[in-house]
């Protein structure tokens, strides 16, 4: 098994006739995932390499399925194609795009949560791979295989360096998630750890944070209240410089947290190994599992 | 809630937070109809004296710099005549206050004060809504008031689909202890806080204090702003207001590229692809026994153009002894990055060596170009410690 994507996935991706749009998908189909459409308002009718392009969310649905979306256009235009897919019944809805505004990326989730029907994955992150099944979005796949390790993180290339160090040491992936950087994600690491937890795929799970939010101090707590299979983390940002910081609100509102020391301190104290190099983690899973075959 | 008093300011060093001046700030609110004082911006002795002459006396001369604890470094002074505003306005000019030199004063009719109150609305990450304080301990330490006093700031968070209710107005006011006669007044100025929070967009709006007169009128004293880079688009009047002058010359060159550069104090420079990526870079190679120059993430889908961009903006900061690239690809092709390189060897014929680790998408097409453009004193390494390894070893080179 895997979680999120896999052979059941249909994708219809917006954006699908920009140049990086193209790209991407055709990567994605050639990587073996099931590319049922695309959406371009006003290129309905033509199709990219022999996948359909159709004018709205609600007539790629309509005529082919799809329950996994992919967003790939410009920062303007991507809470509303999020809204869309969410309206047309996507389940699954997987944005890259990155500079989203705060404010639509806040209304997008806030309107994703009260319905309660999709669920949306980043904005500005890589997508989701499951290695010898599906790839949506641009994780560069080739890197990665099949196994036992589930991968989570909130930084796109940080996500293959990890990765690729886990897989010179042997070990593959069940699924690798990257949930994005940015201020309001749709998926928090406390959400794609619970999958992996009931995942029967997923042996050890990897959490890969970095400075900035709550998220990871959250997760620590998520970790030690539900979590059985071996967590493994790390944290980028201990000599990264301190951000400044205007006003006393933020300072009243998250307290010491968002530094990578306070969130490696959360971390170990809930019984999770926190490696301090891409490569650390990777002997870390060692240690936990054995080497892999 | 337990006191904590290890209070560090790390909000997310590397996001681009547009931060405003007080009295940037006030005009901004006041664009959404919340009651201002009087007051007008000055650079020089001259234009506060006009200024004050205009306004009347008495007045508030007050450092325009976006940091926290002017008052307490001398930057606010009450000035009862002209002499004392050229004496003030000629002391608080070019002043430093936490590192920022004040380059304008605000001239602001001074306040009769009865109370004082704080108010705030911040976009709550972790909860993922606005979150709206208030308390009737305004115009002192906030911070010190939420570690020793936790109750005395009500807190509430706004449905962001729901938006700002009359209700929520009362709910803070009337937990916070306000004084009675001025509990609706107090939460309609909250209602327009939020207006304006939403309207233009921005992730802070603060206001410290938030007083009301003898007279029982109820009016903002101070502003802070934060507003979304991103949505900046939307909003060119706001997008003009960015003050440059507290960048330095590499940062500010790096924005104008659309570049995400952090200056730091060491000698090496870094380039790499991902906020995440070059955090971990800067980490491993501070473990490697090296001190980065830089944090620059050249960002996704990097073209060769902003790689040669990037590269000329490293190496403006004369300290840069050795450049590393640390290049994952993901959206990123590592044969533009390749491209990138070649060309900034065209164009700013670097003199310090580079070590550069390319993995990704296109990287052996990449590694191809680089290969055979034989660059001077260009080094490839294979993985990202390995690389780490070897800049620090060619920056410490004599």
């Amino acid at each position: 098994m895997s979680i999120l994507v896999g052979t059941e996935t249909r994708l219809c991706v917006s954006g699908i006739t920009g140049r990086e749009g193209t790209f991407h998908t055709l990567r994605n189909r050639e990587y073996g995932t099931s590319v049922v459409s695309g959406v371009t308002p006003g290129k309905g009718g033509q199709s990219v390499e022999g996948i359909p392009v159709f004018d709205t969310f609600h007539s790629a649905v309509a005529e082919t399925a799809a329950n996994t979306a992919m967003i790939f256009v410009p920062p303007v235009f991507a809470a509303d194609s999020i809204l869309e897919a969410e309206d047309a019944g996507i389940e699954l809805i997987i944005a890259i795009t990155e500079g989203i505004p705060a404010h639509d990326e806040l209304r997008a989730y806030s309107v994703i949560k009260k319905n309660g029907r999709a669920r949306l994955i980043g904005p500005n992150c890589p997508g989701v791979l499951s290695p010898g099944k599906a790839n949506v979005g641009i994780i560069p796949a080739a890197f990665f295989k099949q196994g036992n390790v589930g991968l989570v993180s909130r930084s796109g290339t940080l996500t293959y360096q990890i990765g690729n160090e886990l897989a010179q040491s042997g070990f593959g992936n069940s699924t690798i998630v990257g949930i994005g950087g940015d201020p309001v994600p749709g998926t928090d690491f406390i959400d794609v750890i619970g999958l992996f937890q009931d995942d029967p795929e997923t042996e050890l799970i990897v959490m890969c944070g970095e400075i900035g939010g709550d998220a990871e101090e959250r997760a620590a707590d998520f970790i030690a209240a539900h979590v059985t299979k071996p967590v493994l983390a790390y944290i980028a940002g201990f000599t990264a410089p301190p951000g400044k910081t205007m006003g006393h609100a933020g300072a009243i509102v998250s307290g010491s947290k968002g530094t990578a020391a306070a969130k490696e301190e959360a971390l170990e104290a809930k019984g999770v190994r926190v490696g301090r190099t891409p490569t650390q983690v990777a002997e870390l899973a060692v240690s936990l599992l054995g080497a892999a075959a | 809630m337990a006191a904590d008093r290890t209070r560090i300011r790390i909000h997310y060093s590397l996001d681009r937070p547009m931060d405003l001046l007080e009295y940037q700030g006030k005009q901004l609110f006041a664009r959404h109809g919340i009651p201002i004082s009087p007051g007008k911006p000055a650079r020089t002795v001259e234009a506060a004296v006009a200024a004050a002459d205009e306004i009347g006396y008495p007045c508030v001369v007050k450092a325009q710099v976006q940091i926290g604890g002017r008052g307490k470094a001398g930057g606010i002074k009450l000035a009862d005549d002209p002499g004392e505003v050229r004496e003030y306005a000629a002391a608080i000019l070019g002043m430093d206050i936490g590192g920022l030199t004040v380059n304008e004063v605000w001239i602001e009719l001074a306040s009769d004060i009865a109370s004082e109150y704080y108010a705030s609305i911040v976009f709550d990450r972790s909860a993922k809504a606005p979150l709206v304080m208030l308390s009737t301990k305004g115009g002192m330490d906030i911070e010190a008031v939420a570690d020793e006093d936790p109750d005395a700031i009500a807190r509430l968070h706004v449905d962001p689909l729901l938006g700002f209710q009359s209700f929520h107005g009362r709910r803070l006011a009337f937990e916070a202890g306000v004084d009675a006669d001025v509990v609706r007044p107090v939460g309609a100025m909250l209602a327009q806080l939020y207006e304006a929070f939403i309207a233009e967009e921005a992730t802070l709006v603060e206001v410290n204090p938030l007083i009301v007169t003898p007279e029982r009128v109820v009016r903002v004293l101070d502003a802070k702003v934060t507003l979304d880079d991103n949505s900046l688009f939307r909003h060119p009047e706001n997008a003009e207001l960015r003050d440059s002058s507290a960048e330095d010359e590499q940062e500010q060159m790096a924005r104008e590229r659309g570049l995400t550069y952090v200056k730091l104090d060491g000698d090496i420079g870094i380039l790499g692809n991902g906020a995440g990526l070059v955090m971990s870079t800067l980490d491993v190679v501070a473990l490697a026994g090296g001190r980065p120059a830089n944090f620059l993430d050249a960002g996704g889908g990097s073209k060769a153009e902003a790689i040669t961009s990037a590269v000329e903006v490293i190496l403006s900061d004369p300290k840069v002894k050795a450049v590393l690239f640390n290049i994952f690809g993901g959206i990123t092709r590592c044969d533009e990055v390749a491209k990138g390189l070649i060309e900034a060897f065209e164009v700013v014929k670097p003199t310090v060596p580079f070590v550069v680790r390319l993995d990704g998408t296109n990287d052996v097409e990449g590694r191809r170009l680089l290969a055979e453009a034989k660059l001077p004193n260009v080094h490839a390494e294979s993985t990202m410690d390995g690389a780490a390894k070897k800049v620090v070893e060619l920056a410490a080179a004599p």
